[in-house]
């Protein structure tokens, strides 16, 4: 059995118990566990079922690299399922639950998968299921899916909340061990500003438990010794918890910060999500140990002998009583002395080497303990928990020469450098052949923005594992020449499969892949199937798919591919290395930007009058408007249908603040807004507006708007509220791109002015009580403007009109917006005043025939198209989208055009419902020939009216039209004038 | 062919599966072929598939730089959906669409094609009006769709917050029959009918010329040596412009990365595929059970194959708004694959100015829905040399003509 020892532990505090429970089963750990250690400390070995055969699993390792051993953690709002327990810190009070069984971890019914192994290798879903063609999606598909999977799906919103932060320096160390330390300080002496994360709550890596010396010093003495003296410099920060993630173009990376996972419900974020931009970056990022193939080794009680080492010396945790150890090198011997050190039985040690010599081999002779050299296991023994191993020779083909009692495996394959941060942005590896190891090829590393090497890799990440060695290295971060062996150590001797000549029957037992159930032969078979590259390989049998993407099983698995198809591993290649190297929360991505502001949120100085005046939103672009006023009662059409009565019979009120408002100035600026415009804008008079269209490149009309001639060398450019960040673009575009040396200057004031349109027959009125200003028809006529004070506030008033009635827009400083806008409600309490929102005034400018950008547009119509000819100049050499507009298709007559369209029976054409034509064009769909582009009921007509693009349309006045609506019902409209209110302007002209 | 079927799964079960024969043969390039396909993506693959099926053209080779499958179709989020605005749009992608729901039976290749049905959410007016324009469009055109309101939405996913602060969901597009296939299955699928028509997949074998004469093209010269061809069918993606500057012409491409990531597995907790266009992302679970999500591309062209960091963080802000539960999960894997992006976001299928040479693409972000489709219609006009009724609309000249095929309004910018 696993049980925690009775001395011991480095990293736990005895005097701290922590309470927890798995599976509701209440059990206790101590301070400085993590929930693994608390686990296996308190005789859980079972943890979960793997994904696809459900067969049960414990703990692999004791780090990042754990496929297994994931639970579902906390409740409700604070649920999260996938949580890693090697690298989850325990708290009192964590509760947990194992995954992907049913009914229950020890009895999953989901094991007949297990038994069926045979008939379900790798792919055999894309050989099956296929018949009859229905079954996949209702039968199939829903079996495989509630099968698969892992965590249950959380369902509430998150509890917890997120941040973000960006840091800069000169050089970012990734990895807090011995070589990040060692590489930290020496950036740091030459004056270089440090950033140094570490993915665990410790300092130091493994050196602590591996031993040795360093500088004359133990392991744990000289980290507290480099510690202290880094903290005492100002220019190095230091980050634990915190892991680099993935390093991006221009060393961009960033930093996974873990800060309130164990104090769930404190107030504080729980994960910080660091941007950090850094010009160089050193990776030392360690080294994970690999696997060995044999039969048997995923059952529980299997694992890493660096893991097993880790439980002893760190948590004091033994997974077992009798450890037999089975290996390929030396480092293993390290896991035999210290069990024999916690007074553990090691019944023998298999060393797959032919003989096996050196310091660590002797010392545990010297201890008494069996190595059998050239020896291996054939199979393990047990269900959920190992009972003994058989072993056998590696060099034969599995006959067993001898059964040992045991209830723990520690293995070791020997150990392949962390190159994730190396490679994520294009940094590529060589094969070290004689460690059997890919390790970053220093002489192509990832290129920053000056083309220079923007990373270098030290220590174990490095494939450079020796103390002294890591030191050296770290001082000058230059590679090492020559990569020494470990401290005293014999070379290892690379183990694929155990043993060499394993049958199917055992190669049918090995797993690569511990999650996804990826065996040895399901990578022969898809090398025997053609699917030969790795990628393929990978995608064909899920190797290296599972939340640990593939860190212990890669290279294991791309070794056996390349015996497959008869090539050196180089050759085979590695898959892609992709960001994050662990998986990271989505809270963290999202940061604070949740909720109402998970995008920029952007307000009128008038939004808080809205709010509190029954405004019923919509959102257009970043901005809310009120869509109507809702009053007490009231439906949404009833709204809007009083707001556009009373605007014509009376005077109403809108917030235009959102409208673009871009100053254009220069000496060149009536020339670019020639070329920008297809109107003429360099002839406007001064203290003139006119409405103006802008066209893409292609041609299409993108956005309109007013213009006003401010002074001799200013515009100002109205453009759509949801237009005017992207019109703004449009123009530095042209500025900075094309016609750089053009002198004009645009700047986007859209937030510094409020507006408000005062629109009805009493708009005259209400702005004559506001006074200050001649706002009369001689002083002030239609499309033109004027500068002065209104209310006692300094104001711009524009005569224009979107809606054909008397009509002012006024712009006023921002700051000003809301007194203007009382000052207007106040002015207007015995004219008729009311507010009003977007949909009356869509409504209003429907009922005038006039155009909106996004409905009569859609990115497929030209101004021609609209009848709106009349605004693109004659005059001028070119404009951006005049040439377009030539082309044979835009010129062409069957064009559908503008017009407006009335139903025979007064009601309402639905939204973008198409005119049926006779016949069916070569793919057999019904022709059309034409569409509603705008469609209301007026309030004023008291009938349903509509805008449309219809072939020949202006010619055809009069033809009645079918459009097929829901259910075979056709709607018949008849064409008309699209000027339904007040035709010759009567009403705005006044 | 050896015919997959459960009864051979069986059969080999007995001997642990050692009689597979390879899925596609591996063989040397011949010296000259009737039709070379640059590009064993699935486009490339399904037009070499449907030369053979429906012309009878099977002396083809199908040349591939890297592995086949290993781009665009490797790297999408496998949605697949025919609810489009325009006319000949909606054409081409309904017949894929169409065509995947027997493909799995028509190459005895499970491709997992799972019409689950999927959702183009209205989170603003202008989207509802755009989606019901959509709906009226596709009934002409003979597509499936249907408006549905926020409350259907709800229940077919409970896990959608449709009442958010700043887009609520107003109701959506929904296409039942649409849904999602096994990516990679559709590349090895089609490869493998197409090495049993006696075809010839060249993989590891990068084209570095195109060989012409008298404005007729001769053959290409690759990395595997010069194979000379009657007709060249350039089928590359994102590196399309590439290809064609090596025949001599240029193409209105934009070539940009689009990115893409995925969850840890969890248990099924969503069985359609939701786009959400207004705040930009898009998902679905995968049948491993992984939450599937798209996003948007990069702001700048390049011809990396990377995840980059900015969009992702929209993109998961947008998504986690809409599906709060979201947040406890944690991102596994992002990528990015190059788009090919036209001008008027619509796909290329044309004759060119070098003669017997013709090229296939422009699919941007969309274009793993439209593999049978694509490949159908590609097929048809390289055998019969002038695009048929499905590719006509298609071709270079538009652009020439201002004759666009714009989505935008509809499709937003996300497939």
């Amino acid at each position: 059995m696993s049980t925690r020892l009775a001395t011991g532990g480095r990293l736990i505090d005895r005097t701290k118990p922590l309470n927890f429970t798995f599976n509701g089963k209440r059990l206790r750990g101590f301070a400085g566990d993590t929930l693994a250690s608390a686990l296996l400390g308190a005789n859980q070995m079972l943890l979960g079922r793997s994904f696809k055969y459900h067969r049960p699993r414990g703990l692999v390792g004791s780090g990042v690299e754990e496929p297994n051993a994931l639970v579902g953690l906390g409740r409700s709002g604070r649920f999260e399922p996938d949580q890693r327990t090697t690298t989850t810190e325990l708290f009192d009070g964590a509760e947990t639950v194992s995954q992907n069984h049913w009914p229950t971890l020890d009895l999953d019914i989901g094991v007949v998968n297990n038994w069926a192994y045979r008939f379900l290798p790798a792919g055999f879903y894309y050989k099956t299921f296929m018949f009859p063609r229905f079954a996949w999606k209702h039968l199939f598909e829903p079996i495989v899916r509630r099968s698969a999977g892992l965590g249950r799906a959380p369902s509430l919103r998150d509890e917890d909340r997120y941040e973000q932060a960006y840091g800069f320096c000169d050089v970012l160390v990734a990895g807090g061990g011995v070589a990040g330390l060692a590489a930290a300080l020496a950036a740091a002496r030459k004056g270089a500003r440090v950033i140094v994360l570490e993915q665990t709550a410790h300092w130091g890596g493994r050196a602590p438990v591996d031993g040795g010396t360093i500088d004359g010093q133990s392991p744990d003495d000289w980290i507290r010794n480099t510690l202290q003296t880094i903290e005492k410099m100002e220019n190095v920060t230091l980050r634990r918890r915190c892991m680099a993630a993935g390093l991006y173009d221009h060393g961009y990376v960033l930093g996974y910060e873990q800060i309130a996972d164990t104090t769930p419900g404190d107030g504080r974020p729980r994960h910080r999500l660091w941007r950090i931009r850094a010009a160089r970056v050193v990776t030392a990022t360690g080294a994970l140990e690999r696997p060995l193939a044999f039969a048997g080794n995923d059952v529980p009680g299997v694992m890493l002998a660096s893991g097993l080492r880790d439980y002893l010396v760190n948590w004091a945790v033994s997974p077992g009583d009798r450890t037999v150890i089975v290996t390929n090198n030396d480092d293993a011997y390290r896991t035999a002395l210290a069990l024999h050190e916690a007074g553990l039985v090691v019944p023998a040690i298999l060393d797959a080497r032919a003989s096996v010599t050196g310091a660590l081999p002797d010392a545990a002779r010297a201890l008494g303990i069996r190595v059998l050299e050239g020896r291996g296991i054939a199979k393990v023994h047990g269900g959920k928990r190992v009972t003994g191993v058989s072993v056998c020779a590696q060099a034969g083909e599995g006959s067993v020469l001898e059964d040992i009692a045991c209830d723990a495996v520690a293995m070791s394959g020997g150990w392949s450098p962390i190159v994730h941060l190396w490679s994520h942005c294009g940094g590529k590896l060589l094969w070290d052949a004689p460690r059997a190891m890919f390790r970053p090829d220093a002489a192509r590393p990832p290129t920053g923005a000056d083309g220079q090497p923007m990373a270098v890799a030290v220590g174990a990440a490095n494939g450079v594992f020796a103390l002294s060695a890591i030191l050296a290295e770290a001082k000058d971060t230059a590679p090492a020449p020559a990569i020494p062996a470990p401290d005293d150590e014999a070379p290892m001797a690379p183990v694929w499969v155990m043993p060499q000549g394993a049958p199917d029957a055992l190669r049918y037992k090995m797993w690569l892949d511990f999650q996804n159930d990826v065996k040895v032969s399901d990578v022969q078979l898809a090398a025997r199937e053609g699917y030969a590259s790795v990628e393929h390989t990978k995608r064909y049998t899920t190797l290296g798919m599972a939340t640990d993407q593939g860190k212990l099983s890669n290279i294991n698995g791309l070794a056996i591919l390349s015996d497959a198809l008869g090539q050196p591993i180089p050759a085979t290649g590695t898959t892609t290395f992709r960001p994050p190297y662990t998986p990271i929360s989505f809270g963290a991505i999202a940061g604070e930007a949740r909720g109402e502001i998970f995008q920029p949120l952007r307000r009128t100085p008038m939004h808080e009058w809205h709010a509190t005046h029954g405004a019923h939103w919509e959102p257009v672009g970043l901005w809310r408007r009120p869509y109507t006023y809702l009053r007490h009662g009231e439906g949404l059409h009833d709204s809007v249908r009083r707001e556009v009565r009373n605007t014509r019979a009376a005077v109403g009120l809108l917030d235009a603040s959102t409208l673009g408002k871009i100053v254009v100035k220069g000496p060149d600026a009536g020339k670019f807004l020639d070329m920008l415009y297809t109107n003429m804008m360099s002839t406007l008079p001064v203290g003139k507006c006119r409405y103006g269209l802008m066209c893409s490149e292609n041609g299409f009309l993108s956005d309109d708007g007013v213009v006003v001639r401010l002074s001799e060398d200013s515009w100002l450019c109205h453009t759509t509220s949801g237009g005017a960040d992207r019109i703004h673009g449009w123009m530095e575009d042209w500025l900075q791109c094309e016609w750089w040396d053009w002198k004009v200057h645009t700047v986007n004031l859209t937030e510094q002015f409020a507006q408000v349109a005062v629109v009805g027959p009493n708009a005259r009125k209400l702005l004559e009580k506001l006074g200050g200003m001649d706002v009369s028809a001689a002083a002030l006529p239609f499309m033109t403007f004027t500068e002065g004070v209104l209310a006692g506030i300094r104001a711009r008033v524009f005569r224009i009109s979107f809606s054909g009635e008397l009509s002012y827009e006024i712009a006023v400083p921002a700051s000003e917006g809301m007194a203007f806008w009382t000052a207007c409600l106040q002015a207007g309490e015995d004219l008729g005043l009311m507010p009003y929102g977007t949909e009356a005034l869509h409504i209003m400018r429907a009922e005038k025939g006039f155009i909106m950008i996004g409905d009569e547009t859609d990115g497929t119509v030209i101004p021609q198209d609209l009848g709106l000819g009349w605004a693109i100049s004659k005059k001028k050499a070119d404009y951006l989208g005049k040439r377009a507009q030539e082309r044979a298709h835009m010129a062409n007559p069957d064009r559908w055009q503008l017009v407006g369209l009335e139903t025979l029976d007064g009601s309402v054409l639905p939204d973008g419902v198409l005119a049926l034509a006779a016949g069916v064009n070569g793919n057999g769909q019904k022709n059309t020939q034409g569409r509603v582009t705008s469609t209301y009921f007026s309030p004023t007509l008291n009938k349903g009216i509509a805008m449309g693009l219809v072939r020949h349309g202006p010619q055809r006045m009069g033809e009645v039209l079918d459009f097929p609506t829901e259910g075979g019902k056709v709607v018949q409209a008849r064409i008309c004038d699209p000027v339904f209110y007040d035709k010759d302007g009567e009403k705005q002209n006044v | 062919m050896r015919r997959y079927s459960v009864f051979a799964v069986a059969r080999e079960a007995l001997r642990f599966h050692q009689g597979w024969a390879r899925a596609w043969a591996n063989p040397e390039p011949k010296k000259r072929y009737d039709v070379v396909i640059v590009g064993a993506g699935g486009h490339g693959l399904a037009t070499a598939y449907y030369l053979g099926k429906n012309y009878g053209i099977r002396n083809v080779a199908i040349v591939e730089k890297g592995w086949l499958g290993g781009g665009n179709t490797g790297r999408n989020t496998t949605i697949i959906r025919s609810n489009y605005l325009q006319d000949p749009s909606a054409a081409i992608y309904e017949k894929a669409r169409s065509l995947y729901e027997g493909l799995s039976q028509d190459l005895n290749y499970n491709v997992m094609f799972s019409p689950r049905g999927l959702l183009m959410l209205g989170q603003t007016e202008h989207e509802v009006r755009g989606y019901k324009r959509t709906v009226w469009a596709n009934n002409l055109q003979g597509i499936e769709t249907e408006w549905i309101d926020t409350a259907r939405v709800q229940k077919l996913v409970p896990i959608m917050n449709t009442l958010g602060p700043r887009y609520p969901v107003l109701g959506a597009l929904y296409q039942a029959r649409g849904g999602t296939a096994r990516h990679d299955a559709v590349a090895w699928g089609y490869a493998r009918a197409c090495s049993d028509m006696g075809m010839d997949i060249l993989q590891n074998c990068e084209v570095t010329g195109v060989r012409s004469a008298a404005g007729q093209v001769q053959g290409i010269d690759t990395s595997r040596g010069p194979i000379d061809c009657g007709k060249l069918a350039i089928v590359v993606a994102g590196h399309s412009s590439v290809l064609a500057e090596m025949a001599g012409f240029r193409l209105p491409i934009e070539s940009m990365a689009l990115q893409a990531l995925v969850s840890e597995p969890i248990k099924p907790c969503m069985d359609v595929v939701v786009m959400a266009n207004t705040v930009h992302g898009y998902m679905s679970q995968s049948d491993k059970g992984e939450m599937v999500i798209g996003g948007g591309t990069d702001g700048f062209n390049n011809y990396t194959q990377r995840g980059s960091w900015q969009h992702v963080e929209e993109t998961v802000r947008a998504l986690i708004e809409t599906f709060p539960m979201l947040s406890r999960l944690k991102m596994m894997r992002q990528w990015g694959g190059i788009v090919d992006m036209t001008g008027d976001r619509s796909p290329i299928l044309s004759t060119t100015p070098l003669g017997n040479c013709f090229v296939n693409c422009g699919w941007g972000t969309g274009g793993f829905k439209a593999i049978p489709g694509s490949g159908w219609a590609m097929a048809e006009l390289v055998a019969k040399g002038t695009p048929g009724p499905l590719a006509a609309e298609f071709g270079l000249n538009r652009f020439k003509e201002g004759r666009f095929i714009d989505e935008s309004v509809a499709a937003g910018v996300a497939h």
